[in-house]
């Protein structure tokens, strides 16, 4: 898939370019705002990376811009400051993910990969999920593993509706804590851990194969195939 | 917000202090006003019977008693409902001739002014007109009287006095109004100084205080604080810009380093080496996580985060914070009772205050020996979380805040001294009061914010 690169950090840009190409994707860098206004503007991207310090024109700009032009496509953008206001102001001028420096590149890759999938899957409006033999249905709110009904806390149900709606993809433990629990702070210790583990001694102990994976250094992942 | 009451404002003492000047001045020219008229009255009065008394006194000198009285006889006569009072006497007080009955009780002496009732068929004991006279001593041992009915002049005294009285409390009331009007008036400016300075102390460093066109001492004094404010402004931009290349000059190498730790890792498949890059990798992470927290409290600590303040229900919060780490606690066999008894909604930052409980509650839990009990307590505004660990000792209470400080036992728990630090900044940011009991055993940590809006 296509993805733009607006970074005016050389380095930064350097890496990402290198991590997303290795991931298999294709790679366009701009190095500063109006490059990349004009490159978001004449191409068609599947997402796009945004910093939010650009010399020329700033990242936040930049996405008004586009959106006022009638863009679409989904920014994720970066940023070094890192404060809730920040985080607030930069989804509210269009962005629609927001990454503070330094990160993990497998945080940005789960989010790149989030990013694109829901571009896809908010068209469709649900009413089941599915994955192996493990079924959710939205509606009266049952989970059932080959047949036999699994009974969810009611966290535990969202924690594996976010899951299931990301299924094949990898998801971190803060994009849950955003997500799930809807608070944006930093856990200590590995409390989404523990909350995985209960999850999964619910719906994968007294099976075969096991859905729900651990992908180390990143987060988790709930695939059929192991 | 904090208003000054009443009695101790400037406005209250100035308008006290001008009604009081005001006053005195008005009371000391209301006193020269009685004095020229009422007094001017009574001299007159008595010039008039010292006239009459030295006309009298001549009359018996040169024509003796005889022609004295003839005097007298002819003024009764002349004007039978005059005020003016006469009473010739001898030596032992016996009335010869006069107007009066008898000589005033308890009046003899022989000479000078005197003032007395008159008591007579007309004027009933007590209720007698007062009447104030000249004494004589004539030649031969006779005394002569002569006085005057003063009712009317003190009629007219005491409608004067009246008055003044009434000038006076009209004149202080008057005075305490414009007092209040006048400092109003200034003290509104100060009072706008205020509360630009609350604003900025709440975080809004972008006020200034309004400055009007007048160009007085207020306008000089507003002029000079946004100088000042303009200047610390500008002094806290660069420190933000220092703490901000901090953390893109020492972070993002380090983010760096550890993404390339990590990618080494991926191509060595030897175990040994494997394993020293997983705590090398471990190692970069501990620090990025010290250098977050770090950021993260001095930017708590600058307050702007007070501007995107909104309505927290602490109850909510509260239930959040314990279903989040209630998994935590299971695993160590601990218990978390939540006990919400009334809450109610304060103004804050909700990603904070989840910060803040769940360091208070990740302490807890780590701190907690196995089947150890941990108890969070709602009322009101204050939240306070309690367990039975081992403690902190007294004299280590109020170091336990500071960044980097950890107790001597606790050297060997991960952690890096900065989870009560970022909750103290967490609380100050929200005004609230945090201190540390002892529960006896266990720390009980309180953190009340009932003086948030006070």
């Amino acid at each position: 898939m296509r993805i733009l690169i607006i970074e005016d950090d050389a380095d930064t840009a350097d890496y990402l370019a290198k991590g997303l190409r290795e991931s298999g994707h294709l790679v366009q860098l701009a190095a500063n705002g109006k490059e990349g206004l004009f490159l978001a503007l004449e191409e068609d991207f599947e997402t796009m990376v945004v910093d939010r310090m650009l010399p020329g024109l700033d990242g936040l700009a930049l996405i008004r811009s586009l959106r006022a032009a009638g863009k679409k496509t989904p920014a994720l953008i970066l940023s070094a400051l890192g404060e809730v206001d920040d985080r607030v102001e930069g989804l509210r001028a269009g962005g629609d993910d927001y990454l503070v420096k330094p990160f993990a590149f497998a945080e940005l890759l789960a989010r790149l990969d989030a990013l694109l999938r829901r571009s896809d899957s908010e068209i469709t409006a649900q009413t089941a999920l599915k994955v192996g033999d493990l079924e959710m249905d939205l509606l009266t709110r049952v989970v059932r593993r080959a047949g036999r009904q699994i009974d969810l806390q009611p966290r535990e149900f969202r924690l594996l509706e976010y899951l299931l709606r990301h299924s094949g993809q990898v998801v971190t433990r803060t994009m849950l804590l955003e997500n799930v629990w809807d608070y944006n702070f930093d856990p200590q210790t590995n409390v989404i851990d523990v909350h995985i583990s209960r999850l999964r001694s619910k719906i994968d102990k007294d099976f075969n194969r096991p859905l729900l994976h651990t992908v180390r250094g990143a987060g988790y992942v709930i695939r059929a195939e192991a | 917000m904090q208003k000054p009451r009443l009695f101790h404002s400037s406005t209250f003492r100035l308008a006290v202090l001008y009604m009081a000047l005001f006053s005195t001045s008005v009371l000391l020219l209301l006193g020269f006003i009685y004095w020229s008229t009422a007094g001017y009255m009574v001299r007159q009065t008595d010039a008039t019977i010292e006239a009459e008394v030295v006309g009298l006194a001549e009359r018996y000198d040169r024509t003796g008693l005889p022609g004295l009285t003839a005097l007298i006889s002819e003024r009764m006569a002349r004007e039978p409902g005059s005020p003016i009072l006469y009473l010739l006497a001898d030596r032992n007080f016996q009335p010869l001739l006069g107007n009066l009955d008898h000589w005033p009780k308890g009046n003899e002496p022989k000479t000078g002014w005197l003032s007395f009732r008159l008591e007579d068929d007309r004027h009933p004991a007590g209720k007698g007109h007062p009447a104030r006279a000249r004494l004589f001593n004539l030649e031969g041992g006779f005394l002569l009287l002569v006085g005057r009915d003063v009712n009317e002049l003190e009629k007219i005294q005491q409608l004067i006095a009246s008055t003044l009285v009434w000038g006076l409390a009209i004149t202080v009331v008057l005075a305490l109004l414009g007092g209040t009007m006048i400092s109003r008036r200034f003290l509104r400016r100060i009072e706008s100084i205020n509360d630009t300075c609350r604003d900025i102390i709440y975080g809004d460093l972008s006020r200034r205080i309004p400055v009007r066109s007048a160009d007085d001492d207020f306008d000089q004094l507003a002029g000079n604080l946004n100088n000042m404010l303009d200047q610390i402004e500008a002094l806290m931009a660069g420190v933000r810009q220092v703490s901000d290349n901090i953390a893109h000059d020492l972070r993002t190498p380090l983010a760096r380093l550890r993404n390339r730790l990590e990618a080494l890792r991926e191509q060595v498949t030897e175990e040994g080496p494997r394993e020293l890059l997983d705590q090398a990798a471990a190692e970069a992470d501990g620090l990025l996580a010290t250098f977050k927290a770090l950021l993260r409290i001095g930017q708590i600590e600058s307050g702007s985060r007070r501007a995107g303040f909104t309505e927290i229900d602490l109850a909510a919060l509260l239930q959040d914070v314990t279903e989040l780490y209630e998994p935590l606690a299971d695993e160590k066999g601990q218990h978390i009772e939540l006990e919400l008894a009334a809450s109610e909604p304060i103004r804050g930052d909700r990603d904070l205050l989840f910060q803040a409980f769940a360091n208070l509650l990740d302490n807890a839990i780590k701190y907690t020996p196995e089947n150890g009990r941990i108890r969070i307590e709602l009322t009101g505004t204050q939240v306070s979380v309690a367990d039975n660990g081992p403690g902190i000792p007294e004299e280590a209470r109020d170091k336990v805040f500071q960044r980097f400080y950890r107790l001597e036992q606790c050297r060997t728990t991960p952690g890096n001294g900065l989870g009560l630090s970022l909750v103290a900044a967490v609380s100050n940011l929200h005004n609230a009061r945090i201190r540390l009991e002892d529960n006896e055993p266990g720390v009980r940590v309180i953190l009340n914010f009932s003086e948030q809006n006070g």
